[in-house]
C-alpha cells in the first residue's frame, strides 16, 4: 500500500501512467458525447411541456456535475498537498480549476437561457441559482491566488485552502434545491433510485455525463504532463525526455 | 428521429436561439479546452528543449580553453 502511494507521488510514474491512459479516456470522450450529442439533439423525444428546450438539460446537468466535482477535487488535492506535500497533487489542482470554472459558467449560462422559455426568466436569486454564481467566485478565487504570490509554494497553500474552505458550498448547492424550493426543480437526475424521465431521454444523459467526466480525466491527465514538464524541468528524466517527446 | 426534417431540427420547435446558444457555448469550451491543452505542451516542450540546448551549449564552452582575462575585462577565448 505505502510502495503504491510512494510511486503514486513520484511524477516520473504519474507521467508514464498517464501516457498510457490518456488515449482511452480520449477515446471514451469521444465517443460518448459525440452519441450523446446525436442522440439528445435529434432523437431523444420532445418533453411534451418543454418541446425542444429540455434538449438544453443534455449540456446543463453535465456541466453542472463536473463544476462542483472538480470543486471537490480541489478540495481533496489541496487536503492531500497540504499534509503530505505531495507536488502531484497540486499539479493537478492547478490544471483542473480551470476546466471547473469553464463547466460553472456553462451550467450558469444553460441555465439562464432555459429559463427564458421555461420559467420565464434568464436570472432570480434562487438558492440553487445563488449558490452556484458563488461557485464561479470560489473558483476564479483559488485561480487569481495562484497568480497573486511570488513564491509557489504559498500560491499552492492558499489556493489550497480556499478550495478546502468553499467546499462547504457544494453540499449547499446540492441540497438547496430541497431545502429552499423556490426556482430551481429538484434533481431529475439519478444514476441511483427511480428516474424521473422515461428512458429515452434519461440514456443519452447518463451517456453525456459519462462523457463529461471521461472529457475531464481525459485533460487533467493531459494537462497535469505538461505542468511536470514545468515545474520538473531541471530534472534530469524531463531533460532526457525533452529530446525524444514531441 | 425527433424531426421530419432538417429544417425542423435547426428550428428546435421554435426554441433555437436557446437550444444552440447552449450547446454552441458548451461545444467552443469543450473544444477550446483541447486546443489549450495541446499548445500549451506543444509550448511547453519547446522551451525545455530550448533550455536544455542552451545549457549543453554553456557546459560545452566552460569545458573548452579557460576564458582568460584581457586587460580590458572583457573575457574572450581566441587566446
Amino acid at each position: 500500500m505505502w510502495a503504491f502511494i510512494n510511486k503514486l507521488r513520484s511524477p516520473k510514474w504519474f507521467y508514464a501512467i498517464s501516457a498510457r491512459l490518456q488515449p482511452w479516456f480520449w477515446a471514451a470522450a469521444l465517443i460518448l458525447i459525440v452519441t450523446g450529442t446525436i442522440w439528445g439533439l435529434a432523437f431523444a423525444p420532445a418533453d411534451y411541456q418543454q418541446g425542444n428546450s429540455f434538449r438544453i438539460i443534455y449540456v446543463h446537468v453535465p456541466a453542472a456535475f463536473l463544476a462542483q466535482s472538480i470543486f471537490v477535487s480541489l478540495a481533496v488535492t489541496g487536503l492531500v498537498f497540504m499534509v503530505w506535500k505531495i507536488k502531484i497533487a497540486d499539479m493537478a489542482a492547478t490544471v483542473m480549476a480551470p476546466l471547473g470554472a469553464a463547466m460553472t459558467f456553462v451550467a450558469l449560462f444553460s441555465g439562464a437561457v432555459w429559463g427564458v422559455p421555461t420559467w420565464g426568466t434568464w436570472w432570480m436569486w434562487d438558492a440553487r441559482l445563488t449558490s452556484m454564481l458563488i461557485l464561479l467566485f470560489l473558483y476564479l478565487g483559488v485561480i487569481a491566488l495562484r497568480g497573486a504570490f511570488a513564491s509557489r509554494d504559498s500560491a499552492s497553500r492558499a489556493a489550497s485552502v480556499l478550495a478546502m474552505v468553499g467546499v462547504i458550498n457544494i453540499p449547499i448547492i446540492k441540497y438547496s434545491v430541497d431545502w429552499w424550493y423556490t426556482l430551481h426543480q429538484p434533481a431529475t437526475f439519478t444514476v441511483t433510485g427511480r428516474a424521473a424521465m422515461p428512458m429515452e431521454m434519461w440514456l443519452p444523459l447518463l451517456i453525456m455525463v459519462l462523457g463529461f467526466y471521461s472529457f475531464f480525466i481525459a485533460l487533467t491527465l493531459m494537462r497535469t504532463r505538461s505542468e511536470i514538464l514545468r515545474r520538473e524541468s531541471s530534472k534530469r528524466w524531463v531533460r532526457e525526455l525533452a529530446e525524444e517527446a514531441n | 428521429m425527433a424531426f421530419d426534417t432538417f429544417r425542423e431540427f435547426l428550428a428546435m420547435g421554435g426554441h433555437a436561439t436557446y437550444v444552440w446558444s447552449a450547446w454552441g457555448l458548451t461545444a467552443v469550451l469543450l473544444l477550446g479546452a483541447v486546443l489549450h491543452a495541446r499548445f500549451e505542451r506543444r509550448q511547453v516542450l519547446r522551451q525545455l528543449r530550448r533550455r536544455v540546448r542552451r545549457e549543453a551549449h554553456q557546459a560545452g564552452r566552460n569545458a573548452g580553453a579557460q576564458p582568460i582575462q584581457t586587460s580590458r575585462g572583457r573575457s574572450t577565448n581566441e587566446a
